[in-house]
C-alpha cells in the first residue's frame, strides 16, 4: 500500500490535549476537530486536506488514552502520521481507528508542504520534491490489517462474519 | 534465552516460548477489567453493530467508581446503563460502588502473577504490583477485547527500576513515586515495561507497591510491574485466588534491560509535586508555603488501608486547622470497614475529617469534594494536571497521606515527620 500526500511539518512532543482540546471533549467529533492542534497551528484544522500526511518529532500524541486524539486526525482526512516515536496508548488508538502511525527515525530532511510517497509495508518514505529516499520501520502485517479494514471495528466486524 | 518478566507473560498469552522487543503478537487476556465511564456505555454499541456478546463473562471484572456515587441525572443514568449491562450479559464479577477499580480486582481475588490483563483505565499499571502484566488501553480497544478475548500488543523493553535502602518513618512508596516523575520525567518510560526491584521494593506491602505501579503511568510506561514474591503470594491466597506458580514469572539472571535506573531509600525525603505535573516534585522542606484550601486522603493511589493508617498516625490527637477542610475517601468498602474496625477512621474523623463515599470522589473531578474556581488542593491522588480536581483554575499539589495529614493539621504544606508520635 502506498500513499502520495503533502506534509504538515510538526516538532517533538505533540500531545493528545493539543490535538483533541480537553475544553472541547464533550463537543461533536466535527466541532472538536476544527480546533485540532490550533495552539501549535492556527491554519490547521482549516486548511488539511483530505490525504495530507503529518511528519512530527519524536513522541507524538503523549499523554492521555482519549482516542479522540486519533479519531479527529482520521476525521480531517489525515492519511498517516510519520513521527520518530509515538505515545503508547495514541499508538494503538491511530490503527484502531484506521489511521497508519510510521515510526521513522530520518525524519529531519522532510519539510512542511513538501510531497512524499510512503510506502507502508514495504518501509519507505520518498521525498518527492527533493528525491531523498529514507526507511522507515515497515508497519507489521497485523497492523495492516487494520489499515485495510479502515479500523478495529470494521476489522472485527469482517472477521466475525467469516 | 533469558528473559524479563513481561517477556515471559507476553509470550504466555501469545502462544509463544519467546518474544523478542519489538515484536508484534497477538495475545489471550486473562483479564478484561473495566469502569462505568469507559466500559459498557462505549461498547454497548460497538458489540451490539458487531453483533456479538462478550468473548468470557467470567473474564470479566466491571466496577462503577468514577461516578459513585452519582450526583445528578446524567451519572444516576451512567450507573444504570452499566447495572444493566451488567445483568445482561452475566457479568457476576460486578463491583458496584464498592470502592475504586485498581483496589477492588485484586481485593477481590481477580488478579494473580503471570496474567496478561488489560483495564479501561490509565492507571491499569496497578496491576503489575501482583506480578501481572496489565496495561490501559482506550474504549475501542477495549471493546475489541470484550468481543474476541484477544489483544495485540509491541512486546516491550524492560526497563529496571532499583531501590536500595531503607526510607525513614514519614516517607513512603508516594514518596518514591514523585521522587521518581521528578528525576526521570514523565517520558522516561517510553511505553516500555518498568520493571521495579531492590531490597526497598522487596520489603513494600502489596499496598505500598500498588502504589509504585500505579504511578507507572506517570512515567509514561505500559505497565509498571514488581517480582511476586512471597508477599505477593500471600496476598493473592488471602484475598481468596491461587497465586499458582508465581515462581515462574520472575526476570532471569542476565535477561536484558533497556537500561536500569539505581535510587537509594535512605536519604528519600517526604515530597511534595507543585502544580501541574507530578515531575514537579521536590523534598518537602523546599516546597513552597502554598495556600491550601483542602486537604484530600483519597483515590486509588493513596486512600487504601496502609494509606488511611499513615493518616491516622499524624492526625492522632491532633485536629484539623481552622478554615481548613480535610477531605477523604476510602479506596474500596472492604478498607473503610477494616479502617472502621482497627480504630483507623475513629482517629480521622476525630480530628474533624469530612468523610465521602468510596470511588474515584474528587481524583478526575467527576464525583464528589471537587474544587471551586482558584481552589488548591493538597493531595494523596496520582495527577495534578491543570484543572483535574474541579474547576479550570483549581490547583493540585501531590504529597503522600502522612504530607497531606500533617498539612491539613497546621493548614499549609508541613513536613509530616515533624508531627509523628503522639500529641503534645
Ligand atoms: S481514583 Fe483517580 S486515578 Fe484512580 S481510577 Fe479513579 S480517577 Fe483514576
Amino acid at each position: 500500500m502506498t500513499l502520495t500526500g503533502r506534509v504538515w511539518r510538526f516538532g517533538d512532543d505533540v500531545n493528545t490535549d493539543v490535538i483533541a482540546p480537553g475544553i472541547y471533549m464533550k463537543s461533536p467529533l466535527q466541532e472538536l476537530a476544527e480546533h485540532c492542534l490550533e495552539s501549535v497551528d492556527a491554519s490547521f484544522a482549516s486548511s488539511v486536506q483530505s490525504g495530507d500526511i503529518i511528519v512530527s518529532g519524536k513522541n507524538f500524541g503523549m499523554g492521555s488514552s482519549r482516542e479522540q486524539a486519533a479519531q479527529v486526525l482520521e476525521h480531517l482526512g489525515v492519511a498517516a502520521v510519520i513521527a520518530p516515536s509515538f505515545g503508547g496508548i495514541f499508538y494503538r488508538n491511530a490503527f484502531n481507528w484506521g489511521l497508519p502511525a510510521i515510526v521513522c527515525a530520518a525524519v529531519n530532511g522532510i519539510e512542511m508542504s513538501q510531497r512524499i510517497e510512503v510506502d507502508l509495508a514495504g518501509g519507505s518514505i520518498t521525498n518527492l520534491d527533493s528525491g531523498i529516499s529514507v526507511a522507515s520501520d515497515a508497519i507489521p502485517d497485523h497492523l495492516m490489517g487494520l489499515i485495510d479494514a479502515g479500523g478495529l471495528v470494521p476489522y472485527l466486524e469482517k472477521k466475525l462474519k467469516d | 534465552m533469558q528473559q524479563t518478566i513481561a517477556q515471559k507473560i507476553i509470550a504466555k498469552a501469545a502462544g509463544a516460548d519467546y518474544v523478542s522487543p519489538g515484536d508484534i503478537v497477538t495475545c489471550a487476556v486473562d483479564l478484561a477489567m473495566i469502569h462505568d465511564s469507559g466500559g459498557p456505555r462505549r461498547a454497548k454499541p460497538i458489540l451490539e453493530r458487531l453483533g456479538v456478546g462478550v468473548w468470557d463473562a467470567s473474564k470479566i471484572v466491571l466496577i462503577s467508581d468514577h461516578y459513585a456515587p452519582c450526583v445528578d441525572a446524567e451519572s444516576a443514568a451512567i450507573l444504570k446503563l452499566t447495572r444493566e449491562w451488567a445483568a445482561e450479559h452475566n457479568i457476576l464479577n460486578f463491583y458496584d460502588q464498592q470502592g475504586i477499580c485498581h483496589v477492588v480486582t485484586p481485593e477481590r481475588g481477580h488478579l494473580c502473577p503471570g496474567m496478561f490483563a488489560v483495564g479501561g483505565d490509565s492507571h491499569s499499571p496497578t496491576g503489575g504490583a501482583f506480578g501481572a502484566y496489565m496495561f490501559g488501553i482506550g474504549a475501542t480497544d477495549m471493546a475489541g477485547v470484550l468481543a474476541t478475548g484477544e489483544t495485540w500488543i509491541r512486546v516491550p523493553g524492560t526497563i529496571r527500576i532499583h531501590w536500595t535502602g531503607t526510607f525513614g518513618p514519614g516517607v513512603a512508596a508516594k514518596d518514591m513515586a514523585l521522587k521518581m516523575c521528578a528525576e526521570l520525567g514523565m517520558d522516561a518510560g517510553d511505553y516500555q515495561a518498568i520493571e521495579y526491584g531492590g531490597d526497598t521494593i522487596a520489603g513494600l506491602g502489596m499496598m505500598e507497591r500498588m502504589t509504585l505501579a500505579n504511578m507507572a503511568a506517570e512515567l509514561g510506561a505500559q505497565t509498571g510491574i514488581v517480582e511476586p514474591d512471597e508477599t505477593t503470594a500471600a496476598y493473592v491466597q488471602s484475598a481468596g485466588a491461587d497465586p499458582g506458580d508465581w515462581q515462574a514469572f520472575r526476570s532471569d539472571e542476565g535477561a536484558d534491560y533497556l537500561t536500569t535506573h539505581d535510587f537509594s531509600a535512605n536519604e528519600l525525603e517526604p515530597q511534595v509535586a507543585a502544580p501541574h505535573s507530578p515531575s514537579n516534585a521536590v523534598d518537602v522542606g523546599d516546597a513552597d508555603k502554598a495556600h491550601i484550601d483542602q486537604f484530600y486522603i483519597g483515590a486509588c493511589t493513596g486512600a487504601k488501608l496502609n494509606d488511611l493508617e499513615m493518616a491516622a498516625s499524624v492526625l492522632k490527637g491532633r485536629h484539623v486547622a481552622p478554615g481548613k477542610r480535610l477531605t477523604v475517601a476510602p479506596a474500596s468498602a472492604r478498607i473503610l470497614a477494616e479502617a472502621m474496625r482497627n480504630g483507623t477512621m475513629q482517629i480521622i474523623m476525630d480530628a474533624g475529617a469530612n468523610l465521602l463515599p468510596t470511588g474515584c470522589g474528587a481524583c478526575a473531578g467527576y464525583g464528589v469534594g471537587t474544587l471551586a474556581e482558584d481552589e488548591v488542593c493538597l493531595a494523596s491522588t496520582a495527577r495534578n494536571f491543570q484543572g483535574r480536581m474541579g474547576a479550570k483554575t483549581s490547583k493540585v499539589y501531590l504529597a503522600s497521606p502522612y504530607t497531606v495529614a500533617a498539612s491539613a493539621v497546621t493548614g499549609t504544606i508541613t513536613d509530616p515527620r515533624d508531627l509523628l508520635g503522639d500529641a503534645p
